[in-house]
């Protein structure tokens, strides 16, 4: 797993489609820029919704990873 | 003695005090339980008459009913806001400094909107999530004669997930029957790249919206609103100029819960199954102030009443509390001023809207007067 220092991570396991992706904007919205935030998804929609956001809002998606059958994307807010 | 106490005087807390109170009515007459709802004001008001204010078609007297009228004899009513709930000494305080121990207890206090959280919504938008806002809005329809209007969801989630779609639709219907659709441009915008957070309705509506000429904005985050320049900034970088502004509002539940400690990212944690507040085996939520990924609507909190009752009801009679909610939702929706559809669906079976017609445009009429039935356990 790669590192980055996390500002804040959320776990939307469990979460419907588009729970996690509104969880990400939420918190997102609350950060400072520069601050990486990073949100675990299991819905297999988020692997479209959370990239094509982010590229749209133009913040930066620095990883996505396995974890553990879920997805965990992480988001550093660029503006 | 079993104390059963709810909190909430709209569909989910009357429904489950009129079927608590058929069921347990032995137990009721032979003085072995109590069942008292606690709600803050005397009226009960069916909200999703709120669009229809919106267009002038409704007024008070057909909305609202004494909360008295609607509940079993054998139910207290208390009138009162809730100030806590202190689930270690299972007590609810009211303002009035009066408090209430309980066995068993129901929140079904619903939502509130909280347009303040959104910069410059209170001063440029309009809202139909409540009584006050549907009239206000109603007021600025009749006067509107040319320009933009923008139906922007803000916050999900939030009531009745379908309405915003039926105020975009019954706008349009509005302006054509006043000769004035040519002049009026209407924008719909949603957070996510759809537009709605249902797949199934989603990809029903979007050629609808289109058929009508309504414009769609999507991954549309509103930051902010400038109420002199009349324009929505978004999270995207995107600047949107409107002359009407309909904002849906960010909703929280009511902040005696999260004062009390019971919530958790602004809703009560709740087993998606028997409704308990997780943690607390004696404790339930319904409605819209769960966390629930299920729509928040009255006929969710009505079809959770039953499962809330059945359980409360095998407790006090020492048996296991076997009630199960499945998801089940039913939502009809307005596509005009004269047709509608209806969607049904539960945590395993996506909805299917049918065509629309005006046989279920007169259902959901016919509904909205049937609605007192429902909220008294009749059907």
């Amino acid at each position: 797993m790669t590192q980055f220092v996390i500002h804040r991570e959320i776990d939307a396991r469990g979460s419907a489609c588009p729970g996690p992706l509104m969880e990400l904007i939420r918190a997102l919205k609350a950060a400072e820029k520069g601050q990486v935030v990073a949100v675990i998804s299991s819905d297999q929609g988020s692997k479209v919704d959370i990239p094509e956001w982010v590229a749209k809002a133009g913040h930066a998606l620095l990883a996505t990873e396995d974890a553990g059958g879920a997805t965990r994307f992480v988001v550093q807010k660029a503006r | 003695m079993h104390d059963v106490v709810i909190v909430g005087g709209g569909v989910g807390g009357t429904v489950t005090a009129n079927l608590l109170a058929e069921e347990l009515a032995p137990e009721l007459a032979a003085g072995r339980v109590r069942l008292r709802l606690i709600t803050d004001r005397p009226e009960h008001v069916y909200k999703p008459a709120f669009l229809y204010r919106a267009f002038g078609r409704t007024s008070p007297a057909a909305y609202r009913r004494p909360q008295r009228e609607l509940l079993h004899p054998a139910v207290q009513l208390v009138v009162d806001p809730v100030r806590t709930v202190d689930v270690a000494q299972r007590r609810v305080t009211c303002a009035s400094g009066q408090s209430y121990i309980y066995t068993y207890l129901v929140l079904a206090p619903g939502a509130r909107v909280v347009p303040e959280r959104t910069p410059g919504l209170v001063e440029a938008g309009e809202q139909f999530y409540t009584e006050e806002g549907s009239a206000r809005l109603y007021r600025r329809l009749e006067r509107f004669e040319k320009g933009t209007v923008v139906v922007s969801v803000i916050g999900v989630p939030h009531m009745c997930p379908v309405a915003p779609l039926e105020m975009a639709f019954m706008l349009d219907a509005f302006f054509r029957e006043r000769g004035r659709r040519d002049q009026v441009e209407i924008v719909y915008t949603y957070p996510i790249n759809r537009v709605h957070s249902n797949p199934a309705i989603a990809e029903w509506a979007a050629p609808q919206l289109v058929q009508r000429g309504i414009r769609v904005e999507t991954f549309f985050n509103v930051e902010r609103i400038d109420p002199e320049q009349k324009t929505i900034a978004t999270l995207e970088g995107a600047e949107l100029a409107f002359d009407l502004l309909i904002g849906i509002p960010e909703h929280a539940a009511p902040a005696f819960l999260e004062e009390s400690g019971l919530t958790v990212d602004g809703w009560v944690p709740t087993d998606r199954h028997t409704l308990a507040v997780k943690g607390h085996d004696n404790a339930y939520a319904l409605g819209d102030v769960t966390d629930l990924p299920v729509s928040k609507a009255g006929s969710v909190a009505h079809y959770q009443a039953s499962t809330v009752a059945a359980n409360i009801a095998a407790h006090v009679r020492g048996l296991p509390a076997a009630a199960r909610y499945n998801g089940k939702t039913f939502c009809f929706i307005e596509t005009g001023t004269e047709r509608a559809t209806y969607v049904e669906f539960d945590y395993d079976h996506p909805p299917q809207p049918v065509r629309a017609s005006r046989w279920v445009h007169w259902a959901k009429l016919a509904y909205n007067q049937a609605y007192w039935l429902t909220a008294r356990g009749v059907v």
